[in-house]
Order: structure tokens, then sequence, then C-alpha cells
């Protein structure tokens, strides 16, 4: 939710240099639904929108893995191809806010003054504001979706950036270094963005990772409430809505989509501490 | 800080609460223009468009006035918590929301709790057994809880606890208090879930960056309780940050509810706001967004004045942050 990074569960192998097996597990689990997500079609073992009333609801068995939804899809499949919607549009929303945030942020932080508070002022605002629920009341609106969820997320999650990043920005404005280049003459310009952006890096990336997870949680959220892709996408959020009758009888077409959105995210939260460990600690930063 | 001092922070506090809601009152109401399809359509919903009820429609949204006049009628409407007509169910918006106000507001006070409970004591436990095999393991599945939505965790709550071992009821909400805590501990667990995780984070550094200081050393050193210590030397400043963050626990509480609402089927605010979104109900929306946004402005206002308990710095000279 907000970046509050501090040496956990990651401190201790750290300094050895190897990588811990937890950061290890991690990677592998977002390697692979990256990889689903891209070659999705390819990699099912069946047509997830393929139905098959006849069968409807079943258990796992060996033709399908996870067992059919009460359609008769083949729920393993639709597990693969929901990593799509998955990630695609948390990583529009992480990069976008990488970009426009961090810009706003170095800016804001770099000039102070009247610039700085018109955009705090913008970020105390969206700050205030529960994003799912300005989402749901301008979906109930404009008839949800998915793309329109994406476009408030940016508006509503970038002032996270800008705060974070602009908080490491002030902080490393009365360093000497930043005087020294001032003194010589470096334009504003190079000074933000090849002294300063650097040492802010870690913070921002690290912030990049936690955004990322956030956006799964909330798009999958919005999916799940029947606001977000539009019905029979599979999807994580829409697929764990849809098999939640199914609790009784066949348990994990329930659960493993949830425990997807949960393994997911928490492995980008994970990833998104050691990154800022490690770039902190390599001299990035300092 | 005198008592002319707290008056003239909460005269300020409440002009700026009176323009916000003017603000949000008015981009709420905006909504019935900004969404696709003329205001007449969204109102009418499924009924045929015929001169009758179009003219049944102007008498009573006045949509024939000019759309200022318009807002007005609607903003003083909304003073007197009159929003109208739901669409879906033809009833008075208000008669809607107040029937499941009350399933929300318990809902919402018992994961509150929970949250403060299990967010701040396993925060202050992991705090002073840092580095130790409980911290890590704290810290360890507070990250897991933190990335788990409270739909999954609802989820996961309703098999474990009421399918596979049958300790609470899966759905519903029971007849009096003892049968309400009883029906509603689950869904509540898993509100507070996700949320005291994130309270937890903030306790653990709070009393971390508190418990080195010397002013503790030196409590100790003069041989006071450890009791005393906790209580009037580390808590009470490693509560500052923890308050500072009670906007965004509400404000995360409210959106997890309407998550928990839809899993467990509760009949809250959270489920109305929701089905009238899906259903495109827009007085119901405006109405249960309206009513969401005055809790949290004022929730946010709680938490200020309770900061300035806490904090007597603050109660000297308090600039708006």
């Amino acid at each position: 939710m907000t970046a509050v990074l501090e040496p956990g569960i990651l401190s201790r192998s750290r300094r050895r240099g190897r990588i811990p097996w937890i950061v290890v597990a991690c990677s592998s689990v977002i390697f692979v639904v990256v990889l689903s997500a891209f070659l999705g079609s390819m990699l099912v073992p069946l047509n997830p929108d393929a139905q098959d009333t006849a069968l409807g609801m079943s258990g796992p068995s060996g033709a399908h893995l996870l067992g059919t939804d009460q359609l008769g899809r083949d729920i393993f499949s639709r597990l693969i191809v929901g990593s799509r919607t998955a990630i695609v549009g948390p990583a529009i929303v992480a990069l976008s806010s990488m970009i426009i945030g961090d810009l706003l942020g170095l800016f804001a932080g770099y000039r102070g003054g009247w610039v700085d508070s018109l955009i705090m002022r913008w970020v105390d605002l969206m700050w205030s504001i529960p994003a799912l629920l300005l989402i749901i009341v301008v979906a109930g609106a404009f008839g949800g979706g998915y793309w329109l969820a994406i476009g408030l997320l940016i508006v509503l999650i970038v002032p996270l950036d800008v705060r974070v990043v602009r908080g490491a920005t002030i902080e490393q404005m009365p360093r000497p270094y930043v005087e020294a280049a001032r003194t010589l003459g470096v334009p504003g310009r190079r000074i933000l963005l090849s002294h300063i952006w650097p040492n802010v890096a870690p913070v921002a990336v690290a912030n990049t990772f936690l955004i990322f997870a956030t956006c799964l949680v909330s798009l999958s959220g919005l999916s799940y409430l029947g606001l977000g892709v539009s019905p029979g996408t599979p999807d994580w959020g829409l697929m764990l809505a849809e098999n939640l009758s199914l609790l009784f009888v066949s348990p994990l077409a329930a659960l493993a989509p949830g425990l997807m959105i949960v393994l997911t995210a928490a492995s980008t939260n994970i990833l998104g501490d050691w990154v800022y460990e490690r770039l902190s600690e390599k001299g990035v930063s300092r | 800080m005198s008592a002319r001092h707290l008056a003239l922070f909460l005269a300020r506090r409440a002009g700026a609460l009176v323009i916000m809601l003017a603000i949000l009152s008015f981009l709420i109401y905006s909504l019935l223009y900004l969404a696709p399809g003329s205001p007449v359509d969204i109102l009418l919903g499924n009924q045929p468009r015929t001169p009758e009820t179009v003219r049944l429609l102007n008498e009573k949204y006045h949509l024939d006035q000019p759309f200022l006049t318009q807002y007005w009628i609607w903003a003083q409407g909304a003073l007197q918590l009159d929003f109208g007509t739901s669409i879906l169910t033809t009833l008075p918006v208000s008669e809607e929301i107040g029937s499941r106000l009350p399933v929300s507001i318990f809902l919402g006070i018992y994961a509150y709790i929970l949250t403060m409970i299990g967010g701040v004591g396993l925060g202050v436990l992991s705090a002073l057994r840092r580095k130790t095999v409980v911290d890590r393991g704290i810290v360890g599945a507070s990250v897991i809880a933190l990335s788990t939505p409270a739909f999954v965790s609802g989820v996961f709550l309703l098999f474990l606890f009421a399918i596979t071992v049958q300790l609470f009821p899966a759905t519903g909400i029971g007849e009096d208090f003892v049968g309400r805590l009883w029906h509603l501990t689950l869904p509540a667990v898993a509100l507070a879930l996700t949320v005291s995780a994130f309270v937890l984070k903030h306790t653990r550094a709070a009393v971390l960056a508190v418990i080195d200081q010397d002013y503790v050393t030196f409590a100790r050193a003069r041989g006071l309780s450890p009791i005393r210590i906790m209580s009037t030397y580390v808590l009470r400043n490693a509560l500052i940050p923890i308050v500072t963050i009670s906007g965004l626990v509400l404000g995360s509480l409210i959106t997890g509810a309407f998550l928990v609402e839809v899993t467990f089927s509760v009949p809250g605010i959270g489920q109305l706001l929701v089905d009238a979104a899906v259903n495109k109900d827009l007085p119901l929306i405006q109405g249960v967004a309206m009513i969401i946004a005055v809790v949290i402005i004022l929730a946010n206002l709680l938490a200020d004045l309770l900061y300035m308990a806490i904090d007597p710095r603050i109660r000297v000279e308090r600039k708006s942050v």
C-alpha cells in the first residue's frame, strides 16, 4: 500500500552476496506468470473458452487438472490465460506511474515553491480518496470496463509515486554533491537526471514493484465485483467470483485463482523489497 | 493549547469540510450528466419512455430546470438525506441506505478493533523481539497478508472455517448481538487481515524508531517497570505515526468491505453500492457515495483531533499539513 521499506526477512543472506532462496522462488513465480501471459494460448492444454455443457462442473481429473467450471470450461487452461489480464493492466499502470510519477516527484522536490505545492495538493486529494470506491462509482456511471479502470488507476496511483520520489529528492537536495554540481554550473536538468536520479532510483524502482502489486489486487478485485473485465473473459478475479458457488463441491475451482493472485502479488512485493536493498547497498544511493 | 486555539482550529477545519463537501457533492451530482445517455434515459431505467413518465421524472428531479438549479435542489434534498428513489427497487435511496448501514457499521467497527489489536499488538511484539524467529515469522506472514486482497482471504476463510471445519456460518448476519458477532466474525477477520498487516508494518517501524532513543534507555536505567516504560515512553510516541495512517486504514477498511460483503453475502452498504454500480442505478450510487464521503471526511477530522490529543507538540502551533 505504501512504501515502508526496511530490512526484514531478506536481510540475513544479502551480505554474502548470494541470492536468497525466497527471491529465486519469487522470480520464478513472476517468470512463469509473465511467460503464460505472453504465450498463454500456446501453452494451454485445452481451449480455455471451449464449453462442455454436457460435462458441466467437474472435480479435478486426468483430463482436467483442476476440474471444470459450471459451463464445463477447463479451469487450469483459464488460469494460464487469465495471467494476461492479471499483469498487463498493472504493468501499464506501473510503467506510466514510473514515468509520470518519478518525473513529477523529482521536479516537485527539486523546484519546490508553488510548483511543488500545486503538485502536492493534487497528491493529497488523490491520496484521501479510496481508489476502489472512486472506480466503482465511476464504473457505475460509465459502465465499467478494464481499460476505464486502468485509466482511473493511473490518475489515482501516480500520486503515490510522486509523494515517495519527492520525499527522496528533498532528502538529496542539501547534500554536498548537489551544491557542488550547482557551483560548477551544471544545468538543472542534468543535476536532476544524472546526479540526483541515480540516488533516488532505489526508492522509485521499489515503489514501482509495490504499485504493480497494488494494481494487480485492485484490478482483480474489480473484476471480482463484476465491474472489471467483460463477462466470459478468463481473469483470476472474475473466475473467483464465478466459481464461488462451487466452493462446497469443487473448492479448487475457486481457491486456485485466489492463490494465483496472492502468489503473484506477494512475489512482486518481496522482489521489490529485495531490489531496493540491493540497489541501495551497491552504493548506487549515497 | 488554549480553548481559543482549539475553537479556531475546529472552525478552520469545519470551513474546509464544508468546501470539500460542496465540491464532492457537485462532482457526484454531475455524474448524472457525465454518464453516457441522457439523464432522462438513465433515470427511467427499464420504464417505457412516454410523455407521462418523462413528465413525472421532470416533476421529481426538476430535469427541465438549468443544471445549477437542479444541483441546488438536489443538494438541499441531500442535506435532508433525500437522494431520490432507486431505479432498481423504486424505494427511496435513504431507506435503502438506512436499512443497510447498521450491518456495515457493525462489521466496520468489529474489523477495526481486530485490526488494531492484531496490527498494533503483533507490531509491538515483533519490534520487541527484533531479529528473532518471532519477528521474522510475523514480518514474513505480514508480507503475505499485505498481498492478499480481502476477497481472496474471505474465500479462503470461508473454505477453511465454514466448509472444511464448520465453526462459523457461511452466510447470514444473525439476529441478536451475539448472533451477529458470531456471523460476522469471518467477514471481519477477512477484512482485518490485509489492513492489520499494513498497521503492523507501520507499528513495527514506529516502535523500532523509538525504542533505541536515549530517553528510553534512561528510563530503563532509572529502574522503571517495563510496563511503565512501554506505556508512557515507547507506545505514546510510537502511536503518533500510527494515528497518522488511520485515515488510510479507514479507506482500506471501506473498500475492503465492498469485497467482503459481496463474498459473504452480507447485506451491507458495500454490497448495495456494488449492486447499484452493476445495474447503473445512479441515484443509489450518488446517495451511497455521498454517505461514504461524509464518513471518510468526518473520520479524518477525528483522526486529526486524536493526533492533537496524543502529540503535545502539535497543539502548540499547528500548520495545515
